[in-house]
């Protein structure tokens, strides 16, 4: 269920530049159903920043009520938001939308998990179902450089973890769909960047894909239609999903991205 | 007795607080938060004859304590807000105003026509102010006598009284506002967005798909404000005012520029809850304030005495 809550900030840590894991304590972790919900977050308890920003969920422990929120710090809200302090209340509203279907990869078979830069947290409680209930899972990691990448120790011990970096500084040079297109497996999924999704679908058009979307959101709850997008099979022309309510998870084929 | 309820035309609101249409959708996402019946009434999201999907994204960009929007009128079209929409609301004790949109004057015609059957449709919100679309919408809102024929043709066409939602994009609102008066408008909602625009840092280039957008949130309540005291000294109409509310002081003081109640828009974005928020505060507000009831506020900012309900009603 969708809650809005005054959540405790545990710590806020700079990983890599200008990516930031800030840690809450909130009884959105407990509401929690699915790796790839996010949440919604107010950056000032005053009004020139307007809107909630959306940050995804990198894992959850709903026993302890904690909540590992990964973000990119790139504009006005979010070089707020990381100013923000230990012991500080933070208004959270969530969790929203709908994750990666867990279920879909059986015990015994390989996922692939590929993240695009900031994309790349909401995979890591993902791995974290995945592996605990027996699925083989390899990361695809792609980053812009070598100072921007995150994650890589944590996402090792869930197993293989490829990292690619654009410039080349780190792991192999180029994108993700370059390393994946050797990679034997029978379920994809994948947050980042819409051009990075939209070369995974079309590279493996006859596998189980879901794919993450971003998009410009207000209400995060599906009230203002600002994040809609296509349907692909639509006919009437006025179709469409809300990457906020109905994503921001989609099948691969399901909208056009 | 209730400090807040409010008799406008067609309209018995238990408080003077209802969402904005477009900010609300039809109400289910809302209603995850808090039992809708709390409102003072709901003004649903613009219904057009046809199904719409709207501009492309992006459709959003924030400025200074405000927001550009582009949405471009997406409904899922009028038979559907008829067939499901309205009966889902209907499980609520709370008034429906329906927002009519069109691209002719004969759209706005069919649409007020069927909707303002519904039962639980009290009254209608002419959309004549719309920003984000290239035909209808404001096309009607700017030219008096274009707005005074849309809205008598309307009103002929309506089961329920009709407001006019005027845009703030006019050279003389006051103009607009007698225009869709001596059209027979039963009230005027104002203000719409104003139209605005953000560009990209690196590219150059209009934030939004749609180039241009509707500015609403706090950045605009002290237009909103002066237009209704504007307005509201020259017409004898109520006003449903609305602009960037986001508090219980915020309503007081579009009462006080010549409101009979308010509509929250933006906010709702922010804060899922402000609605129900808003309504709690207003009570002890009004009693701190040292008000027997909130229609005492209305036109304060003009009224030389005192009077109860609208001016001139």
């Amino acid at each position: 269920m969708i809650k809005k809550s005054l959540s405790k900030m545990i710590s806020q840590t700079e990983i890599a530049a200008d990516i930031f894991e800030l840690i809450v304590e909130s009884e959105l972790a407990g509401e929690i159903t699915s790796p790839g919900q996010f949440v919604h977050i107010r950056v000032s308890n005053h009004w020139d920043l307007l809107l909630r920003r959306p940050i995804s969920i990198s894992s959850f422990d709903p026993l302890s009520k904690q909540m590992t929120l990964i973000y990119r710090r790139e504009g006005k809200g979010t070089q707020m938001l990381s100013e923000w302090r230990t012991g500080m209340e933070l208004d959270i509203l969530g969790p929203l939308g709908n994750g990666f279907p867990v279920g879909e990869a059986d015990p015994g078979q390989t996922a692939v998990l590929a993240g695009g830069g900031i994309g790349v947290p909401p995979l890591y409680e993902l791995s974290k179902q995945l592996t605990a209930k027996g699925v083989n899972v390899i990361h695809i990691l792609g980053f812009q450089t070598a100072a921007a990448v995150f994650y890589e120790q944590e996402f090792k011990k869930l197993g293989t973890t490829l990292i690619t970096t654009a410039d080349g500084t780190y792991g192999t040079k180029g994108f993700v769909t370059d390393v994946l297109k050797d990679i034997e497996f029978d379920c994809l999924y994948a947050c980042g960047p819409a051009a990075m999704l939209r070369a995974l679908e079309k590279s493996c058009p006859d596998k189980k894909v879901y794919l993450s979307l971003e998009e410009r959101m207000a209400c995060g709850i599906g009230a203002c239609l600002a994040c809609v997008c296509k349907t692909k099979d639509d006919r009437s022309g006025a179709a469409y999903k809300k990457v906020c309510s109905d994503g921001p998870v989609f099948r691969a084929g399901e909208v056009l991205i | 007795m209730s400090k807040l309820n409010v008799q406008l035309p067609g309209l018995e609101l238990k408080n003077p607080v209802m969402p904005a249409s477009g900010c609300f959708g039809f109400g289910k996402e809302y209603s995850q938060f808090y039992d809708l019946s709390v409102l003072g009434a709901i003004m649903i999201k613009a219904a057009t004859v046809e199904p719409r999907f709207g501009n492309p994204t992006p459709r959003v960009a924030e400025t200074s304590s405000g927001m550009l929007n582009a949405i471009g009128l997406q409904n899922p079209g009028m038979d559907k807000i008829i067939e499901d929409e309205l009966p889902w609301l209907s499980q609520f004790d709370v008034p429906i105003i329906a927002n009519v949109a069109g691209s002719s004057e004969e759209d706005y015609i069919v649409v007020a026509k069927e909707i303002s059957k519904v039962s639980n449709v009290h009254a209608l919100e002419l959309n004549i102010s719309c920003p984000n679309v290239k035909t209808g919408g404001i096309a009607f809102g700017t030219i008096p006598q274009v707005a005074k024929e849309l809205t008598r043709k309307v009103k002929e066409a309506s089961a329920v009284p009709v407001y006019v939602k005027l845009s703030p994009n006019v050279t003389n609102i006051v103009e607009m506002a007698k225009a869709v008066e001596a059209g027979g408008a039963d009230g005027i909602t104002m203000i719409n967005t104003l139209v605005g625009m953000r560009l990209d840092l690196k590219t150059g280039q209009p934030i939004l798909a749609n180039r241009t957008g509707g500015l609403s949130g706090p950045a605009i309540k002290p237009v909103a404000i002066r237009m209704i005291y504007e307005v509201s000294q020259a017409v004898s109409l109520p006003i449903i005012g609305m602009g960037g509310i986001q508090s219980a002081e915020d309503v007081i003081e579009f009462f006080y520029a010549g409101a009979s109640a308010v509509a929250v828009g933006t906010a709702n974005f922010v804060d899922p809850l402000i609605c129900p928020a808003i309504i709690h505060d207003l009570e002890e507000l009004l009693d701190q304030l040292g008000y027997e009831h909130i229609s005492e506020c209305t036109g304060r900012s003009w009224k030389k005495h005192e009077s109860p309900a609208y001016h001139r009603a």
